[in-house]
């Protein structure tokens, strides 16, 4: 969170902060996701989504089949022509704010699909926060893109950013060189 | 087994069996457009061959030759005896040989996709529709004069000229498959891709996609002349204060 400060009174405590920043700081602790899952990049989805990577350490581990009630997109897999239409109205169902993540190669750039049946890249039809490399990416970098989006969620900070590869956190601890709670 | 069905074929139809082979094991037999499904007809029901199984029915496109442009070729596997065959014809652009859909249900999907992939009709199909791309496709995407890179969006793309992020990945950051770093091939600093993929991917692109080429090749030029802009600013500013 941003700044906080301690106001004692006479034992009586309280905390102050921004309310933009307790707004955010609540934002990114509760990322209700949409899986938008068409391809191999699936199986590794399923992987993160299970217990032993136990992404409910980041608030994010509720999934909604509904665009209407869900916060975070996550586009797993290759996103043909076809379904551009289907995947640009899921995003405009998704209420404010929303973001945006583009998991595996073909979702952020098309991949090796490059014909006439494959968008190149989902970022051609609906903006994409976070893109995460890997073909398919191991959990380990789709929880450090959770990461990166929880860090551009509390500094409010809507620029496209690509998962580094092997991120070991304590090496790197601004990773998006600002907003770092 | 297969060879005897070819010996059948040619007791039944004689000379209407255009061609035959055994090649690789792969038993094949060639007739006329016109023929096509008396002959599939007659592969499926006649008691001795009961080739019951539909396996796929695909078509080659030859954009060379002169006589007709493409094969059709129908593969068969009987379920009683265990053989394998696979039927062709020529078939003409514009022609349309007649549907298969009566004797095998599978054909249905089948030649529907002939006509999406290769724009091959056929004559009573019950239901000529594209099955896989979308109505609002032009053209027949397998077919060898279809351009490579051609996409046809449903959705318009986005204008992300403002968006500062490096057209995808490059090899860097663990994408050896991806698509061309556009900036430091123009810079001349293109080492990111192997030889193969680079050919595959780079050269042609670079021929085919040249108005991206240019517009990436202005932005550099003006990010570099900013640049030179700001390593000069500096030096006037140190050499002021050496004089003063």
């Amino acid at each position: 969170m941003g700044e906080l400060k301690v106001i004692n009174a006479g034992g009586e405590v309280a905390v102050t902060t921004r309310l933009s920043d307790l707004l955010q700081w609540a934002r990114k602790w509760s990322l209700f996701q949409y899986p938008f899952v068409t391809a191999c990049c699936g199986m590794e989805f399923m992987a993160t989504a299970a217990p032993r990577y136990d992404i409910a350490r980041f608030g994010a581990e509720a999934p909604r089949f509904s665009p209407r009630q869900s916060d975070v997109l996550w586009v797993v897999g290759t996103i043909s022509q076809r379904q551009g239409p289907a995947i640009r109205r899921i995003w405009e169902q998704m209420a404010d704010p929303k973001w945006v993540v583009a998991f595996g190669t073909c979702a952020s750039c098309g991949g090796f699909y490059d014909n006439y049946t494959t968008i190149p890249g989902v970022d051609k039809v609906i903006p994409v926060d976070v893109y995460i490399p890997g073909c398919p990416p191991r959990p380990e970098a789709v929880l450090d893109a959770l990461m990166l989006l929880q860090d551009k969620i509390q500094a409010n900070d809507r620029k496209p950013i690509v998962v580094p590869p092997h991120l070991v956190p304590e090496r790197a601890p601004g990773r998006t060189g600002k907003g770092k709670s | 087994m297969s060879q005897a069905v070819l010996d059948r074929l040619s007791t039944q139809f004689g000379e209407r069996v255009l061609e035959t082979s055994d090649a690789f094991g792969d038993h094949e037999a060639r007739v006329a457009v016109e023929d096509w499904v008396e002959v599939a007809r007659f592969i499926k029901d006649a008691a001795e061959l009961q080739m019951d199984h539909f396996i796929d029915l695909t078509a080659i496109d030859y954009p060379e030759r002169k006589s007709a442009r493409f094969d059709l070729t129908l593969t068969m596997r009987s379920s009683v005896n265990g053989g394998r065959i696979r039927l062709r014809t020529y078939v003409k652009d514009g022609e349309e040989p007649g549907t298969l859909s009566g004797l095998w249900a599978g054909a249905n999907w089948a030649e529907r996709e002939v006509w999406d992939m290769f724009g091959i009709r056929f004559k009573d199909h019950p239901d000529m529709r594209r099955i896989l791309l979308y109505e609002e496709f032009v053209g027949h995407p397998l077919r060898k004069d279809y351009p490579i890179d051609k996409a046809q969006p449903l959705v318009p793309y986005r204008e992300v000229s403002e968006i500062e992020k490096l057209a995808p990945f490059g090899i860097e950051e663990g994408q050896p498959f991806a698509r061309i770093d556009w900036e430091s091939r123009l810079a001349g600093r293109d080492q990111q891709v192997s030889p193969a993929i680079g050919v595959q991917q780079g050269q042609r692109r670079a021929l085919s996609d040249s108005e991206a080429a240019e517009q990436i090749q202005a932005r550099i030029e003006a990010r570099m002349a900013a640049e030179a802009e700001a390593e000069k600013a500096p030096d006037a500013a140190s050499e002021e204060d050496s004089e003063a």
